[in-house]
């Protein structure tokens, strides 16, 4: 049976499958209801300094997109940090700690950005007991507005700044959480690790707008006739959130640094996608949003089931396998030569294979032979680009083959090269580096 | 004596009144406005589509499904009706499984195809819901069509003239129109009076005078028509009913099918219309499901169809018999009537032989088959009756007992066109007769163009 133990940073977990600093985590209920259903850890909804609390909006804080069948792909937020007392929620915190000692609680926090803001929150929350500190760098909407959240996220000399001044003022590990409305992720993750972070947490909401009413013409959600814009996730960000996260991996600066995962994780394999990228463990919320705590199960029970088919023994076996596999555009194989091939007893004869190649595409693929309604791969006209299997409504239908080296390429009238070479020698690359005779 | 179900002979009242109401309901309810979007979301979207390919119509059926999909049902009423008029009706009744949803690929696929004809009854329903018109008449030609026959044929004929701005006459001989949408269609078919709904929103558009009660060869002839306006468009159907060729078949209680189809759609209380307790329905086609079906609806007790040969060969979709035999329809094969049995001149039982291939040609075998039944139904076929087009001037030809039209659906005579199930070479389906009658209207049209 496979160990999915965590530990991140020092903190341990029974699994690595924590709820994000979000609306799941924002008071005791929430976090002892999740921790009943099995989740390995929390990041406790984000804590602000003493004084009045937060306020929220009281119309809609949600948007949404959707699939057939309304199934959500992407939600959207405009809710802000908590909005409950502060002192409350340290005592809840203390006193769930208390209570599930083998679990994982670390405290998202964002106070403005001078020292003494930081110093005065930093001893209360150790207080508390909780494993670890994140700090909440990524909001988008509203605090950003008052000069913290993303608006320190995107400069990084105040990330390295503000987590200077944690590392300084307590003992707690620090995960820097980073935003992803940002230009190049790998700065902000830099100046994280220059200011002595423990980790990086990745990715927070990305802005967006979730739609627009047509006959009011306003932004969605809609407050009293004007929107804003939200943080937006769910399962359409995970694309988004996996690149990131492998650019921090991958980066000479910043590898090795540990990375909790974020972004869209709904299933044990998205989790194990992410991990195999590069990250430690994995944080979840627009899934636990939209279906429960119940989830958990199906993540640990597949993440288990995987492991065990594929001999992985611990979780060390998969963080980061898939990270030396990502490189730059310039390195790849360009003697590699695949094509499409339509398997014709799976073909249900849909056409769009035809049409999208056809229509915006290289008129690879056939719609008649013989007086016959038949799709098939034109070798010579092919480039392997693998649209007709994306758009094809059946599994496994189309594949990609590989041509083995010395095979012809119909399409250039070449035999495919054994030898691996990429742009960089590439003799059309005017910056090519020409090999020492 | 017993009473209700088992009461003996031809009775009304078989069930309990509120028992009639359930069982003639709608046989497809229509989609809710989510398990539309659902249903539509499962189209490919199909290049060069085979569903497309197999409508008579030829409506563009992924780009109607995608408009659902989009929230547009509208638009997809427009795409649909842009090709056939009668789409509600075609939705309703159009036999899907062996036409486009037949060749849909995912029924090729899943055996589970997008149910077409239901989001097409979807779109076309909140079309008509909202009598959206979607087309208005060209400047007034000046010309005049008479058109014979208010069917589908005759409709939609009668719909594309005035869409071009000729003057429509259409001259029908029942009382009302629709021809076999109103009077020869099982009721669970077209509930909630969809048929004279239809006739309405066609109608709608202006330039189409129905004239009810108007018989060719009993109130005019087809010289008059031809002499009094510029084209004729005949749609008039199919008057007579083949023979079953058994003896004592005019005895009581031997009817035709198609004449107790149309008086059960007519029937104000169909508490009060009699059946028999034991009916047998010779046939095999649509008509013979529908007569033994509704049969069975109004509380026959049991209802046997006795068709001349195999399953393969019976006309009615596989769907309508598995419907048959879902309400406790017998299908019985490989025997043809032989002898009507009568007691006091009322039917009491029909002998039948069997039969059986012999080579290319269908036999009797000699061996007899005796069934008790009060009520024997003639589904058998219809076929066309000429006489009524002979009362004066030229001879129209005629193909196989039946009018023959060139491809625009020109008859031989000059300013002659018909469409629907009276010529040659149709498929007896509403959505072909459509499909026809628009095609000779377009033909129609062209003509009268050229002067």
């Amino acid at each position: 049976m496979a160990d999915i133990r965590n530990n991140f940073v020092g903190i341990k977990s029974p699994n690595p499958f924590w709820l994000a600093s979000a609306p799941p985590t924002d008071k005791a209920y929430n976090v002892i209801r999740a921790f009943k259903a099995g989740w390995g850890g929390v990041v406790w909804k984000t804590l602000g300094e003493e004084g009045p609390p937060v306020v929220n909006v009281n119309g809609p804080r949600y948007g949404a997109i959707w699939g057939a069948d309304r199934r959500l792909l992407g939600l959207n937020n405009i809710e802000l940090i908590t909005d409950r007392d502060l002192q409350v929620n340290l005592r809840e915190i203390k006193q769930v700690k208390k209570d599930w000692p083998d679990r994982a609680i670390v405290v998202s926090l964002m106070v403005p950005c001078v020292e003494e803001s930081w110093k005065a929150i930093l001893p209360v929350v150790e207080e508390t007991e909780a494993d670890g500190i994140e700090l909440n760098f990524g909001c988008p909407h509203g605090m950003s507005e008052r000069g913290m959240g993303a608006a320190v996220g995107q400069v990084p000399e105040y990330i390295e700044m503000v987590v200077r001044w944690c590392k300084a003022n307590t003992r707690m590990p620090v995960i820097t959480k980073l935003t992803p409305n940002i230009t190049d992720v790998r700065k902000p993750a830099r100046a994280a690790l220059a200011g002595g972070t423990d980790a990086v947490s990745l990715i927070n909401t990305i802005n967006s707008i979730t739609g627009v009413d047509l006959d009011s013409f306003a932004p969605q959600p809609t407050i009293d006739g004007k929107g804003s814009h939200g943080g937006y996730c769910g399962p359409a960000v995970k694309p988004i959130a996996m690149n990131m996260v492998a650019e921090i991996a991958r980066d000479p600066e910043t590898h090795g640094l540990p990375i909790s995962g974020i972004g869209g994780i709904t299933t044990w394999r998205d989790a194990a996608e992410f991990m195999a990228l590069g990250a430690g463990n994995v944080q979840v919320c627009t899934a636990a949003m939209t279906y429960g705590f119940k989830i958990v199960q199906e993540m640990i029970a597949g993440l288990e089931n995987w492991m065990d088919e594929k001999g992985h023994a611990s979780l060390d076996d998969i963080v980061g396998r898939a990270t030396p596999n990502v490189t730059d555009w310039q390195y790849l194989n360009l003697n590699y030569v695949a094509k499409a091939r339509i398997d014709q007893d799976a073909c249900i004869k849909c056409g769009r294979c035809h049409i999208a190649c056809e229509d915006t595409s290289h008129q690879a693929i056939t719609s008649m032979v013989d007086g016959k309604r038949h799709f098939e791969v034109i070798e010579a006209e092919c480039v392997g680009c693998n649209l007709c299997v994306n758009v094809c409504p059946v599994e496994n239908c189309i594949t990609m083959e590989p041509l083995a080296a010395g095979a012809m390429d119909q399409r250039t009238g070449k035999p495919v090269s054994p030898i691996y070479a990429n742009w960089t020698t590439h003799p059309n690359n005017p910056m090519a580096k020409v090999a020492a005779e | 004596m017993p009473e209700g179900q088992f009461k003996e002979g031809i009775a009304g009242g078989r069930l309990a009144a509120d028992q009639y109401a359930d069982n003639f309901s709608d046989l497809h309810p229509p989609l809710d406005h989510h398990e539309a979007l659902v249903e539509s979301d499962r189209c490919y979207f199909c290049y060069d589509a085979p569903c497309m390919n197999a409508c008579p119509t030829s409506i563009d059926i992924p780009l109607f499904i995608r408009q659902i999909s989009t929230g547009n049902p509208i638009g997809s009423a427009k795409t649909i009706f842009d090709q056939n008029i009668l789409g509600g009706m075609c939705a309703r009744v159009c036999p899907t499984e062996t036409l486009c949803e037949e060749v849909c690929v995912r029924e090729v696929a899943e055996g589970k195809p997008v149910q077409i004809g239901r989001l097409q009854r979807y779109a076309t329903d909140v079309a008509m819901s909202e009598n959206k018109q979607f087309y208005q008449r060209a400047t007034a030609t000046g010309k005049t069509v008479a058109v014979v026959g208010a069917g589908p044929a005759g409709l939609a004929a009668a719909h594309r003239l005035a869409r071009h701005g000729h003057d429509v006459t259409i001259l029908e001989a029942r009382p009302k129109a629709g021809g076999l949408n109103e009077y020869g269609i099982a009721a669970y078919k077209s509930v909630d009076n969809f048929a004279q709904a239809e006739v309405d929103y066609v109608t709608a558009i202006g330039g189409i005078d129905i004239q009810n009660g108007k018989a060719l060869g009993r109130d005019y002839q087809l010289s008059d028509l031809i002499r009094n306006y510029d084209a004729v468009f005949l749609g008039m159907g199919l008057g007579g009913v083949n023979a079953l060729r058994a003896d004592g078949e005019d005895a009581d209680g031997v009817t035709n099918a198609v004449e107790f189809i149309a008086e059960l759609r007519q029937a104000s209380d169909l508490a009060s219309l009699p059946v028999g307790r034991r009916v047998v329905v010779i046939g095999g086609g649509m008509t013979a499901i529908d007569a033994a079906v509704q049969s069975k609806l109004l509380g026959a007790e049991e209802v046997t169809i006795c068709y001349r040969r195999g399953h393969e060969q019976m006309n009615a979709s596989g769907f309508e018999q598995d419907l048959a035999a879902a309400n406790g329809v017998t299908i019985r094969h490989w025997l043809q009537p032989k002898r009507v049995i009568a007691e006091g001149g009322k039917v009491s039982a029909i002998e039948l032989e069997y039969t059986a291939m012999d080579g290319d040609r269908l036999a009797g075998t000699g061996e007899r088959l005796t069934l008790v039944a009060d009520q024997v139904f003639k589904a058998i076929g219809q076929s066309f009756v000429p006489a009524a087009l002979n009362g004066s001037g030229a001879e129209i030809e005629l193909e196989a007992g039946r009018i023959k039209v060139d491809a625009e659906g020109r008859t031989s005579l000059a300013k002659v066109w018909a469409g629907g199930d009276c010529i040659f070479g149709g498929d007896d389906l509403t959505v072909s007769a459509v499909a026809q009658g628009r095609d000779a209207a377009e033909s129609i049209h062209r003509s009268l163009a050229q002067g």
